[in-house]
């Protein structure tokens, strides 16, 4: 397969991310090339139409759907006021007198004579997009959106749930093995994010609740624990808007396991300084994985203006790599070799595997598909 | 760019056709096969697969195609590719046949495949009709609504709001009936001004497919807001539905909207010498097609990663369905989340802990692309698989249903046989041939686990044969079969289409042990077994592909094996690679509920049919 590429996640120092920022529906664009942003500034707005209220009026009245003009007050397009009166029947006794008042402040969006239907629409709701990241503005897509380039640190997560957010990083533990507990968990953590090690219980997920953090960064959880905090089993991995009061990000996946040296040694190297993170996830159809970005500082932006993609020419030997399958999963270790014949695995199916060396000098031979480069210089 | 034809219409091809290059591209891989005429026949000759690129960095799906085409280069020293373009036509004329392929094509259902909403009057008449239709183009439907749905007119304009399909099909009403709750809906439609999944900027195709009398109303309220297309109405009147001009609509939008904006599928067209095929309504072609020629009630599936489809013709009656998120990769959590563990775990033959159970398959699913390593991990994969296989087909009973709200005309003898309008036409007893596909039926390490996990999760009836897909090429030979016929039915009889065998499985209950029935086969040599069939035996008696048999089986007094309980029943079965299986585990299948005593059974029927290498 001299073409195909093993997926893996970044974990870098020095890189340069682009993010489109995208309105959901056009709006206007309030930033122009070339101009710095902050993360929590507004770059673009929209005006969301807002919530619809369909009203029977043949029906509240007691007349036919095409007789409805004869009794309405406001016309389409009207301005209408909260229990302004939208339309009255004439009736020879005054006490029969029915009033329809209009349940919101809006406007009356359409009368339909086929249905005697009279559709209210509230008025619009603002939408802000905000720059995310620290960066500058490199293109401004017309009442679409913009793409922010910022000089960065990368970490990649493998799973997340939670929103985009930002904060100061703060290391809660010594090692990556070490697992995060309440008592690591103090108040003065609030609003930042949150380092552990390999693994967050469910008590020390409802202290960084209470502690307020923005976010944790972590290397794995148990199923259990997640389903708890959610309340309810994921089933499909697509998120980022879960609202459980931080965002969460794994490195390694579920269980307890030791974050990789290499990611924790560069969330250490960068404690105190701020972060945008994202926890949405989507594994499917368009890969999103959660981020950690750490910009350098607008004073870092770099002049050549292009944004350095990861070459993925397929693995070499030497390269690191993390096992992302039982029975050794989570173990990381470096490409021995890269035999090309197929080989017999346990499950006796025929697979492509490499040779993989451990710290320890052991080697193992894990099949091609169970490994995941640690990727970024 | 050219306009592409409608998916129905065949394109017109100027020179021989002997050297197809296919591509289906998933949601995790792109799979391409090499199609070669061998003399008077095709066959399928090389295969190469590649991760499917429709994320970043690459965001194209033909980077993907093109890394799976390199592949059968460097296997079958062939070249196709002249960097980013396909070689076509074959160079044979030029004496050069090694170069070139005549046609390239493909299906896909890369970027989550065609998301559709669809809206009816009633839900269960022309509700599941829309869907029905919507399902048989391909289609994944991500909500039903109609008028007596339950929901509150601004619940349903919410919903519409928020739901982001790729197309919208209404229907509603006979022609010529009211046209108030169709118009009613299409008000609710222009309230909510629905967009599209993906981009800002197009407006959301939409088509109108119910009352006939309602279509200047409709355009008028919709004209403007969506891409509006008129087709024949779904269910013109009550008694017949009118499903094929809706599909291909269905089936032209997604070519010329939807696909149009997932990454790269401008270029994929453009690369295509047919139109690009939904890989549900290709695989559905070829389950077609099976049924038709063989006369046969079928059920097939494809387990894929993100969803798993299932395919039904009972009576030359075809329906679809598609389980959108049971799947074995993308999804595996939530057939978890669905089955339940304790249903998961009753196919597993030893004891694990709960929580690295859980903690293995959500790993799975961030991880999608991992394979089983150890015969654990497979053993779990397959529990999985079975309640996957299980929940899709309870789904697809639902809606492979006679239509609803017809009037049934009843005589005397009927009064004791209350039959309710909209039955499933699902008949296990009646079923012929099961039909397997997806990388873990296609691709298990051994045939008889394909054909045991199918048997576990169907359970079927009576007599029932099964066989699976060789290697995963239906989608590429149900596209294939819109060009040309025969190269598509060469190849599925010789390549893609394996027999596993026939299973016979009477119908019943009783102790371990007890009789169940009595057998005697007579094979085309002569030759006669006979023997005992207990409650709790799975028997595999070897029977190979081209060979038959025939089975007299007489089962014990309150045993049906599809003629009446103890009644005999003598038939021809057909052999296969795993051979002729006999179920006396008793249907419903009911597994050992104390956990030592179910995972001795399930040993010992893994056992008996050489499920798994013996561990160590």
């Amino acid at each position: 397969m001299a073409h195909s590429y093993t997926p893996g996640l970044t974990v870098t120092e020095q890189t340069v991310v682009r993010r489109r920022r995208m309105l959901s529906l056009p709006g206007r664009v309030l930033v122009t090339t070339g101009e710095t942003v902050r993360a929590n500034q507004a770059v673009a707005r929209a005006e969301l139409p807002g919530k619809v209220y369909p009203m029977n009026l043949a029906n509240q009245l007691g007349v036919a759907p095409d007789e409805i003009h004869e009794y309405l007050i406001k016309k389409a397009g009207d301005p209408v006021q909260k229990d302004e009166i939208l339309a009255e029947n004439k009736p020879l006794i005054k006490w029969l007198k029915t009033e329809v008042l209009s349940p919101i402040t809006g406007v009356v969006e359409s009368i339909s004579p086929v249905t005697g239907q009279v559709l209210l629409r509230e008025p619009p709701r603002v939408l802000e997009l905000l720059g995310y990241v620290d960066g500058r503005i490199v293109e401004v897509i017309p009442q679409q959106g913009v793409v922010v380039e910022t000089d960065c640190s990368l970490v990649q997560g493998i799973f997340g749930i939670g929103g985009e957010t930002w904060g100061e990083i703060v290391i809660a533990v010594t090692s990556p093995d070490e697992v995060l507990t309440p008592r690591h968990l103090t108040a003065d953590m609030k609003d930042k994010v949150v380092v552990g090690g390999s693994f967050i219980s469910s008590d020390a997920l409802a202290r960084a609740k209470e502690v307020g953090v923005t976010g944790l960064v972590i290397g794995g959880i148990h199923d259990k624990d997640l389903r708890a905090l959610l309340g309810y089993d994921l089933g499909v991995a697509i998120t980022g808007t879960e609202q459980v009061g931080f965002t969460l990000i794994l490195t390694e996946g579920f269980g307890a396991i030791p974050m990789a040296d290499k990611t924790f040694a560069l969330l250490s190297a960068h404690a105190g300084q701020p972060a945008s993170i994202s926890g949405a996830t989507q594994i499917r159809a368009g890969v999103i994985r959660p981020e950690i970005i750490i910009p350098k500082g607008a004073g870092a932006l770099s002049d050549h203006g292009a944004a350095t993609v990861p070459q993925r020419e397929g693995i070499r030997i030497g390269d690191q790599v993390r096992i992302i399958r039982d029975p050794l999963f989570g173990k990381i270790g470096k490409v021995a070799s890269l035999p090309s014949d197929l080989q017999k695995i346990p499950t006796e199916s025929d697979v492509r595997v490499m040779e993989v060396r451990f710290a320890d000098r052991s080697t193992a031979m894990i099949p091609r598909a169970n490994i995941e480069l640690i990727e970024g210089a | 760019m050219s306009v592409p034809s409608p998916a129905h219409i065949k394109p017109v091809l100027t020179h021989p056709l002997n050297v197809i290059v296919a591509t289906d591209c998933g949601s995790t891989t792109t799979k391409a096969i090499l199609i070669e005429k061998v003399g008077d026949e095709y066959r399928q000759t090389y295969r190469g697969e590649a991760p499917t690129t429709v994320e970043a960095p690459f965001e194209d799906v033909t980077r993907g195609v093109l890394n799976a085409i390199a592949e059968i280069e460097e296997l079958s020293g062939r070249k196709i590719l002249d960097g980013d373009k396909i070689l076509t036509p074959n160079r044979a004329v030029q004496g050069d046949p090694k170069t070139g392929v005549d046609i390239y094509i493909s299906t896909s259902s890369a970027g989550g495949g065609l998301q559709m909403m669809v809206t009816g009057v009633v839900q269960n008449m022309t509700g599941e009709s829309a869907q029905r239709a919507a399902l048989g183009a391909g289609a994944i439907v991500i909500d039903v609504l109609a008028s007596n749905d339950g929901r509150l007119p601004h619940e349903k304009i919410e919903r519409i709001r928020t739901m982001r399909p790729d197309m919208i099909l209404m229907s509603g009403g006979t022609d010529g009936g009211a046209v108030t709750h169709v118009v009613e809906m299409a008000e609710y439609i222009s309230a909510a001004e629905p967009r599209p999944r993906f981009g800002a900027t197009y407006k959301l195709p939409l088509i109108y497919a119910g009352n006939k009398d309602a279509q200047p109303q409709v355009k008028k309220i919709l004209g403007e807001k969506a891409a509006l297309v008129l087709t024949d109405n779904i269910r013109p009147v009550l008694e017949r539905e009118n499903l094929a001009p809706a599909r291909n609509k269905i089936h032209d939008l997604f070519l010329e909207h939807v696909m149009q904006q997932a990454p790269g599928y401008k270029k994929l067209i453009e690369m295509a010498g047919a139109p690009i095929m939904p890989t549900p309504a290709a695989v559905g072609v070829i389950m077609e097609t099976i049924a038709k020629r063989e006369h046969l009630n079928l059920i097939g599936v494809d387990i894929g990663g993100a969803t798993t489809d299932v395919f039904s013709v009972f009576e030359g009656l075809f329906n679809r369905t598609v389980s959108a998120n049971l799947g074995m990769s993308y999804s595996i959590s939530n057939v978890l989340a669905e089955a339940g563990l304790a249903n998961i775990m009753r196919w597993v033959p030893f004891t694990i802990n709960e929580q690295t159970l859980r903690n293995r398959i959500k790993n799975k699913m961030v991880r999608p692309t991992t394979i089983p390593q150890t015969l654990d991990e497979l053993q779990i994969e397959h529990a999985i698989a079975r309640e996957a296989l299980r929940l899709a087909l309870i789904h697809h009973k639902s809606l492979a249903t006679a239509l609803k709200g017809v009037q049934q005309e009843r005589t005397i003898s009927d009064v004791f046989e209350q039959q309710q309008s909209g039955k499933t036409l699902i008949d296990m007893l009646k079923l012929d041939l099961i039909v397997g596909s997806g990388g873990i039926l296609s691709h298990a390490p051994r045939r008889v686990q394909s054909m045991l996990m199918m048997v576990d999760a169907y359970e079927p009836l009576g007599v029932t044969r099964l066989s699976v897909d060789s290697i995963f090429m239906m989608p590429h030979l149900g596209v294939l079969s819109t060009i040309n016929e025969k190269a598509a039915t060469d190849v599925f009889v010789r390549d893609c289409m394996v027999y596993l065998g026939t299973c016979v499985a009477p119908i019943g209950q009783g102790k371990d042990g007890e009789r169940c029935a009595d057998y005697a086969i007579t094979f085309q040599d002569g030759r006669v077994d006979k023997g005992l069939l207990s409650f709790g035996d799975l028997r595999l008696v070897p029977l190979v592909s081209g060979q038959k048999a025939s089975i007299a089986v007489q089962p014990a007094k309150q045993v049906n094996l599809g003629a009446g309980a103890g009644v005999a029943v003598t038939r021809e079965v057909k052999g296969g690679v795993v051979g002729l299986l006999f179920d006396g585990r008793g249907r419903p299948l009911r597994l050992p509920t104390d956990h030592a005593a179910r995972v001795a059974s399930l040993t010992r029927w893994y056992q008996a049919v050489d499920l798994y290498p013996k561990a160590g």
